[in-house]
């Protein structure tokens, strides 16, 4: 709370002197790039391929807003802030998009004066222990130890879900993720709780990922999502609508490859999606093809969760809450007409 | 008179338990009881610690490969395979990789800088000297950064991995070692406003964390200065840095300068020196021999200081190979293990290099005081 009264004033003051300044979108595109802001490392979201090249979801969505801006997703500069430098880095103006995991919440979309953007992920919160445990549900984690990492959000609602259903546990805090990681392999804790999408990839680095299960059930809301600042509804749009043109495309079977086919489609949403029909970049400052430089260069929504989490990398994660909302998932993009 | 001996008698071997390697074992391993059960409580250690090391570290390690399936064999030990995929980026960082050979030219003719200053008998040493001090950091700065004569500028942020730790710490070296001369000065000063600055420049320096300084280097600093004013986080973190060793240079140089005597300043007086003659000329270069232990001290913790740029979201050398451990192509079980003892056995080496090189000086420098 202190931290908000803190940074509330001083988000006015920044919106204020923002206000007077030209748009987000021009200075993008005088200076010839987007700076965007992603994690110091984090598996399947923002990580450096052997290159040493930004890689990740997180990353692709930079990738695709300067793609819609742009026609190139290599026009973005990345820069990897640790949890408590991003939100001074993007109300400096040093960033003008967080893509870094971070998660949705109504201080940080009021308080701090950020608009968040879209979910670019939905995580939550889970569990992970041994298959010889023989625990099949974290109801059954009554009395357990468990290995947390030291001031995040993660302990809180570790709190809250054992206390709300009456259970005891005793937590083990870390500083760091590979002790955590380390701690819970060498077995001094029962199980080990963080993001879904974290304990699947740090299940990896185990030495028999085989003998570890996540438990199903799910005990936080974490919607991931791009954020900007308050004030700039152009620049806003800009980025929600690049995550949309992406879930659309994977809707409408669209992707990398045949995106140029798809351009003399007859399905009117086709068309329109692609820059064919209408004129629906102008309202965002943008050409009519901006949706078709995304999919063409960066790729559906599909394309971009496989190869950075899904089944075409490592991780495996499967797609569940973020499958499209007609595979039983809850991915919806508004349409564009 | 013949019983009188009149010749020596040969000169008998000593006792076979003294001599040869048993005898050097006897003395110096199993003097007594007590020592030759710490002897044999030291070689358990050994056993139970080196054969696995090594065992992990060559015999059992990867060499090869391309990704985590490589490392995820049964029984593999270190990851090499890791590091060499990652080699580039823990030395460079995300470094242009066209303009890599501008950071190799920097390393070598500062490594070659170097090698020709501890050859003694050099002639002109001098000028080597100036060369490297004032010549070479301008040189540097315009290889690395570019700009000029067609070289295509490579910002500061994308720097990363040994050439970042070196050039904060030999930026940091070079400029808090005079700042800190200049702040001992003061702080002995007899001009009461100037000993005042001095005294509360270093101990508040002093007396916060490193981090925090970085911290609000890079955190605070832009909250103050108007929107789309951002100066470089690398130049915010070289003045935090240099300005936080200042203040502990400062206070070792006052250590040397305390220990000379007072017939010093005086003798120098008499000979008609004034101050800035009489620092220059008699007390700093007893003072500063002095301390040179010290001296060098500061400048490995400061070496191993840097690391600590990575919470400001800049990657030297150890937080180059942390980033990478999020890189889940290579995600194994042994491969933050690896990184961790790379990291360490490189900086093991370039501090190790430090100490020898400060011996190698002091021994030179204290010629004519050595107690033998």
């Amino acid at each position: 709370m202190r931290k908000l009264l803190f940074m509330a004033p001083m988000a006015i003051y920044v919106a204020l002197m923002t206000a007077a300044n030209a748009t987000t979108l021009d200075d993008i595109k005088k200076k010839g790039f987007v700076q965007c802001g992603v994690s110091q490392g984090l598996k399947g979201f923002s990580s450096p391929d052997d290159k040493g090249d930004w890689t990740g979801i997180d990353v692709d969505l930079c990738r695709a807003v300067a793609a819609a801006i742009f026609g190139d997703p290599g026009k973005v500069k990345f820069t990897p802030l640790s949890a408590k430098e991003r939100f001074t880095a993007l109300q400096s103006g040093e960033i003008d998009v967080l893509s870094r995991n971070t998660t949705w919440a109504l201080s940080r979309d009021t308080a701090l004066g950020f608009d968040f953007r879209g979910v670019t992920y939905y995580d939550g919160q889970a569990f992970m222990v041994r298959k010889s445990s023989g625990v099949k549900s974290a109801k059954d984690l009554d009395g357990a130890t468990v290995c947390v990492l030291m001031g995040t959000s993660t302990s809180l609602t570790l709190a809250d879900y054992f206390r709300s259903n009456n259970m005891k546990y005793e937590p083990i805090t870390f500083e760091k993720d590979d002790e955590v990681v380390a701690a819970y392999e060498s077995g001094r804790c029962d199980t080990y709780t963080t993001d879904s999408s974290g304990l699947y990839a740090n299940r990896l680095t185990l030495k028999d990922p085989g003998e570890h299960m996540i438990l199903p059930e799910i005990i936080s809301k974490e919607p991931l999502g791009a954020v900007v600042r308050h004030g700039d509804n152009q620049w806003g749009d800009i980025v929600s609508w690049s995550l949309y043109a992406m879930i659309n495309a994977e809707e409408l079977k669209i992707d990398s490859k045949n995106a140029a086919g798809m351009r003399e489609s007859d399905n009117p949403e086709i068309r329109r999606l692609l820059g064919t029909e209408g004129k629906f970049g102008e309202g965002m400052g943008l050409s009519d093809d901006w949706a078709f430089n995304i999919i063409s260069t960066v790729g559906n929504y599909s394309e971009i969760f496989d190869r950075n989490v899904g089944k075409g990398s490592p991780l495996g994660i499967p797609r569940g809450l973020n499958a499209l909302w007609n595979q039983g998932g809850i991915q919806y993009a508004p349409p564009i007409r | 008179m013949s019983f009188v001996r009149d010749t020596y008698l040969p000169a008998a071997p000593p006792p076979p338990p003294s001599v040869g390697a048993l005898g050097w074992v006897g003395q110096n391993l199993f003097s007594s009881p007590g020592n030759g059960l710490l002897t044999l409580l030291g070689l358990f250690i050994l056993w139970l610690g080196v054969p696995p090391f090594i065992e992990w570290t060559l015999l059992n390690a990867v060499w090869r490969g391309t990704g985590r399936e490589a490392c995820l064999v049964e029984g593999a030990g270190a990851c090499w395979a890791f590091v060499a995929a990652k080699l580039g980026q823990f030395v460079y960082g995300r470094y242009t990789f066209e303009e890599r050979w501008r950071v190799d030219l920097v390393f070598f003719i500062g490594a070659l800088t170097v090698a020709l200053l501890m050859w003694e008998r050099l002639p002109k040493r001098y000028y080597l000297a100036l060369f490297g001090v004032l010549v070479y950091p301008i040189l540097a700065f315009i290889l690395l950064t570019g700009g000029v004569f067609g070289l295509p500028v490579v910002e500061t942020s994308l720097w990363g991995g040994l050439l970042l730790t070196f050039v904060v710490a030999a930026v940091g070296i070079t400029v808090s070692l005079p700042l800190g001369i200049f702040l001992a000065l003061g702080r002995r000063s007899q001009l009461p406003v100037l000993r005042l600055l001095s005294v509360v420049y270093i101990e508040v320096w002093r007396g916060v964390p490193l981090i925090t300084v970085l911290f609000m280097a890079s955190v605070m600093l832009p909250l103050f200065l108007p929107p789309g004013v951002n100066f470089d986080k690398l130049l915010r973190v070289l003045i935090g840095v240099t300005l936080f060793s200042a203040a502990y240079m400062a206070e070792v140089v006052r250590g040397g300068l305390q220990a000379i005597p007072r017939g010093q300043y005086e003798a120098a007086s008499a000979l008609g020196l004034g101050f800035w003659k009489a620092n220059l000329l008699i007390v700093m270069p007893q003072a500063l021999r002095m301390v040179i232990p010290s001296i060098v001290n500061t400048f490995i913790g400061l070496f191993k200081d840097t690391t600590l740029v990575m919470i400001v979201g800049l990657f030297d050398f150890l937080g180059s190979i942390q980033v990478n451990f999020s890189d889940a192509t290579w995600a194994a079980p042994q491969t933050a293990a690896t990184g961790y003892v790379f990291a360490a056995l490189i900086f093991w080496i370039i501090c190790f290099s430090m100490s020898r090189y400060s011996v190698r000086v002091e021994r030179r420098l204290n010629e004519g005081t050595r107690r033998e």
